[in-house]
């Protein structure tokens, strides 16, 4: 069992806020946490990692203290069974991918976890070649490696995907469900990608202004009880234009933007940049397959 | 035709240059990334060499070595040897001379390796000794590249320290910068114009060397 609490007064972007949760995280689950840029996402991942020290709190991973403020314990990252995966990816240059994955070895430990690694994650073939000569999703693939060399108790992940396009995104996101159960993972991840959340967690906490607002599976979370719809899909509003008595408002969903009619009461308090959730009622969507 | 000032010359620019390898790296590293109280007046003091005039470097080196004084006894009696007028009291001049020419760009190449490369490393268990050599080091060739060249072209180029600190003792002390103002005095023109033209080709070539070898870096880079 991982347990979390930690405290934190932060400058964000809105000036001051306290970051404070308190939670459990079960080995073997695949937990994202959820929220806006600035709601101190990574801020927890680097706590965990011991990269980041709080003001005050206690992290418990497995029965072994890595943090805590009362008992004056503050374990090192290095002795943090942590595998970390950053948004940059953090590759050394001057090594092959191969030798970046032989670098994470600990002393002592077998070389054959590598050419394990290597095959499940496909870098055989690019063993000796040098990270700058690989594309995003190689050295994706090479980051998750290497963080999984030293087989680490939490492996972090901080939005290792964001910089991928959609079609690598959804490879990776089929890699890291499989790295996740082949080798029984404990996995953060932070992400506000919403077909990821539901494609890979198990559960989800939503942090909103430092706290955890709502948490469960994704379904649960992402469930608004209130209103019943057909279909319900998020977006961000792009632009509003008046047409005659109504307004036309664009949506940017996922990489497209559709145009939604909406009354003069319903553009009350919409604009640009807000997050909306759309919903149809009346028509069923037609679905196709796009092929190709 | 006297070689002796050319080549002690370069003796003196290469052992100042591997003294300020060894002491350089953990001054720069320990400027880059710790913060401590005193650090500003650390900063300073390497950076004074930069700006102080030589002489006074000469001067107090000068009286602090003198074997008159507690410091300049002491080194005396422990290692029996002088470090007025003599080549050992160039080395230690030469290095403090030198040290912002190495200190600074190993400074600034520490701080422009990306923080989460060293956050990596520590990641993977790895010491910060192990850190440094294997992920920080390799990874700012460009930066320690100029700061060995800078400090081993300044030590060639020094003329007030040594003057003040070392006088003009043959074979001992009298590097060529001396030995050219020592023979125009002599108005011996065409040995004062041999030292001179061979510190000016030896410094442009390397130099040179350092900024295409630089370049070499950018261009490897941007790729």
């Amino acid at each position: 069992m991982i347990n979390i609490r930690l405290k934190k007064e932060l400058q964000g972007a809105h000036g001051k806020m306290t970051l404070e949760v308190d939670s459990q995280i079960h080995p073997g689950d695949l937990t994202v946490i959820y929220g806006v840029s600035g709601a101190g996402k990574t801020s927890i991942l680097r706590m965990l990692a011991g990269l980041f020290k709080p003001d005050s709190g206690k992290i418990e991973v497995n029965n072994s203290c890595w943090f805590d403020s009362e008992k004056r314990i503050d374990v090192k990252p290095r002795h943090r069974k942590v595998g970390f995966v950053s948004q940059d990816y953090a590759l050394f240059p001057n090594m092959t991918v191969r030798q970046n994955l032989r670098y994470a070895l600990d002393k002592g430990q077998p070389e054959k976890i590598i050419a394990e690694l290597m095959d499940v994650t496909g870098l055989t073939q690019l063993q000796h070649r040098k990270p700058d000569t690989l594309s995003g999703g190689q050295q994706q693939r090479v980051a998750l490696a290497r963080a999984l060399v030293r087989q680490p108790e939490i492996l972090l992940l901080d939005e290792p995907l964001s910089a991928l396009d959609e079609g690598m995104r959804v490879k990776m996101q089929d890699y890291l469900l499989m790295l996740h159960h082949q080798f029984n993972l404990t996995t953060i991840l932070v992400t506000h990608d919403m077909a990821e959340i539901f494609k890979l967690a198990g559960k989800i906490f939503i942090l909103d202004q430092g706290q955890f607002v709502r948490q469960g599976s994704p379904q649960e979370v992402f469930s608004y009880q209130e209103i019943s719809g057909k279909y319900k899909i998020t977006g961000t509003v792009l632009h509003i234009e008046p047409n005659d008595i109504v307004y036309v408002v664009s949506v940017l969903i996922g990489h497209q933007i559709i145009k939604v009619i909406a009354s003069e009461a319903e553009r009350k308090g919409l604009k640009t940049g807000d997050r909306v959730l759309i919903i149809s009622k009346a028509f069923n969507p037609i679905i196709l397959k796009i092929n190709g | 035709m006297d070689w002796s000032p050319i080549s002690l010359t370069f003796k003196l620019a290469l052992t100042t240059t591997l003294v300020l390898v060894v002491i350089g790296i953990p001054m720069a590293y320990g400027l880059a990334f710790s913060r401590f109280r005193l650090k500003p007046v650390i900063e300073a003091l390497v950076s004074m060499p930069l700006v102080l005039p030589p002489t006074v470097l000469g001067f107090y080196l000068l009286i602090a070595f003198s074997p008159n004084n507690a410091l300049g006894r002491w080194l005396n009696e422990w290692f029996g040897f002088s470090l007025v007028f003599s080549f050992e009291g160039l080395v230690v001049a030469s290095v403090i001379y030198s040290l912002p020419f190495m200190v600074h760009p190993v400074q600034s190449g520490f701080r422009n390796v990306p923080i989460s490369l060293k956050e990596a490393s520590h990641l993977l268990g790895k010491s910060r000794m192990t850190t440094l050599c294997r992920v920080l080091l390799p990874n700012m060739k460009p930066a320690l590249l100029t700061g060995v060249v800078l400090s081993f072209a300044h030590t060639i180029g020094e003329f007030g320290v040594v003057l003040m600190i070392g006088g003009n003792l043959s074979e001992e002390t009298r590097v060529a910068s001396i030995a050219i103002y020592d023979r125009v005095e002599a108005l011996d023109y065409p040995t004062a114009n041999t030292y001179s033209l061979v510190l000016f080709i030896v410094t442009f070539v390397i130099l040179f060397t350092v900024f295409l070898l630089n370049n070499g870096y950018a261009l490897k880079r941007r790729i």
